[in-house]
């Protein structure tokens, strides 16, 4: 009888969602350029003890032409917002007449950044994200205007400083001076928001590997941002993101730079660590 | 005071419109979180409970659940449980519980309450990201979760 329905179900699921694989993540390798080994699946974090016991990166859980994008620079759409940050970076701007460059060098030379972020900065007293640290280079270095909180100069720059550091495991400080941050932004990960009444742990954490409709949901891993997602043709950063899907729980949403979102990026973020950075990714 | 207010204008509402229609807060559950009489004291349309079902802009229940007896739905989720033969093994009065407020009969289930108004955490207009306005309108009316619970009860194991 049970067998009966799995069966039928099946067949049903077959037909409607031909790309479909039971269990969900597949156990392909990733590698771009045929150079960069991306470590995609990794044991999960000590404070993930009783939640995950592997953490694994979003392209898995995507079909193999998308899949494919990533895997060549040539094909993915993200890196033509390299190249515009890139250009970004070797412009001189604001009252100081300085570029990212007249500093930092080549962007090559921030290899291993993106991993770290969000990060506590003591002089500032707060964790900060990495968009939030380029915005304090703007501003009190180069006497330029800070960019809105995942605007495409930001989010672009973003992805610059993700391509330099591809093949680093995200490796985010979850202790000391952070501790209270990313104890936030757990309670926010768990928190069941909205007339839907669903948490980011209800879909990501309970329900990964399943379908919700078209969707096959993810770990909601963050390792891979900035994502271009061919669903808006465009890159999009992590905190858009999490108002996407907190919007979709029929909640009223926190902002993009939000203190709410920036503790949420730490916690996010610790639950990839040793992941690999993957950005610019390619997703649905 | 607020949740008062919003408690009596519900009842108004429902009182004026629907004289037998019970107001989600004044929803009665049992132990096992079964709700014994209908919501709206008519029966369930099974056509119609089929297209709320069915269709995202209504229960979209099928986001989460398969059911075979629904070939041309497409994309049919596996985050809940597969239904058919449902109405075998569950009654009317469990069904119309779970559809209510599922967590009274699963205690930490992910399936939403749809047909509930207080109690939310930053309960948003849809799907804006805005807050909702005052009051509340449950996710399906009382009728929506008597034609769901008809549509349900055909879902027989043959």
């Amino acid at each position: 009888m049970i067998f009966k329905t799995l069966t039928a179900a099946a067949a049903m699921l077959a037909l409607t969602a031909p790309v479909l694989v039971a269990g969900g993540a597949d156990d392909d390798t990733l590698v771009i350029n045929g150079d960069i080994e991306i470590t995609t699946k990794a044991a999960a974090a000590p404070h993930l003890d009783g939640h995950l016991d592997e953490v694994m990166s979003g392209w898995h859980f995507r079909d193999d032409d998308t899949q494919a994008m990533e895997m060549d620079d040539f094909d993915n759409p993200g890196m033509i917002f390299v190249d515009v940050a890139t250009d970004t970076w070797n412009t001189a701007e604001g009252s100081e007449g300085k570029s990212c460059a007249d500093c930092h060098n080549e962007p090559e030379s921030m290899a291993g950044v993106r991993a770290v972020y969000p990060r506590w900065n003591e002089e500032a007293g707060e964790v900060r994200t990495l968009q939030m640290q380029m915005n304090a280079c703007r501003t009190e270095r180069m006497g330029a205007e800070a960019w809105k909180y995942d605007s495409g100069d930001a989010i672009n720059m973003e992805a610059l400083l993700a391509s330099v550091s591809r093949g680093t495991p995200v490796n985010v400080a979850i202790d000391g001076p952070a501790a209270e941050t990313w104890e936030k932004g757990k309670e926010i990960y768990y928190t069941r928001y909205g007339l839907l009444e669903l948490s980011c742990a209800n879909c990501h954490e309970q329900n990964y590997g399943n379908y919700i409709r078209a969707d096959h949901l993810s770990q909601g891993q963050i390792n891979a941002f900035p994502t271009y997602r061919l669903k808006n043709a465009k890159l999009n950063g992590m905190h858009s993101r999490f108002k996407g899907c907190i919007r979709d729980t029929r909640a009223e949403t926190f902002n993009p730079g939000s203190p709410e979102f920036v503790a949420l990026e730490l916690y996010v973020a610790s639950r990839g660590n040793g992941l690999d950075v993957e950005g610019p990714s390619v997703r649905n | 005071m607020r949740l008062t207010g919003l408690t009596v204008a519900a009842v108004l509402v429902a009182s004026a419109a629907f004289a037998n229609v019970v107001a989600p807060d004044d929803v009665a559950f049992g132990e096992y979180g079964e709700v014994e009489a209908s919501l709206t004291g008519s029966a369930g349309d099974v056509d119609k409970g089929r297209q709320i079902f069915s269709e995202k802009s209504m229960g979209n229940c099928v986001s989460c659940h398969a059911v075979a007896a629904l070939p041309d739905v497409p994309f049919q989720g596996e985050v809940g449980p597969v239904l058919d033969g449902i109405g075998e093994y569950r009654t009317p009065e469990e069904l119309r519980g779970i559809l209510v407020n599922a967590k009274k009969t699963f205690d930490g289930t992910v399936m939403p309450a749809f047909y509930k108004t207080s109690g939310f955490i930053r309960p948003g207009d849809d799907y804006t990201g805005k807050a909702a306005p005052d009051p509340i309108q449950p996710i399906l009316s009382a009728q929506d979760v008597e034609d769901v619970v008809a549509f349900l009860m055909t879902l027989k194991d043959n």
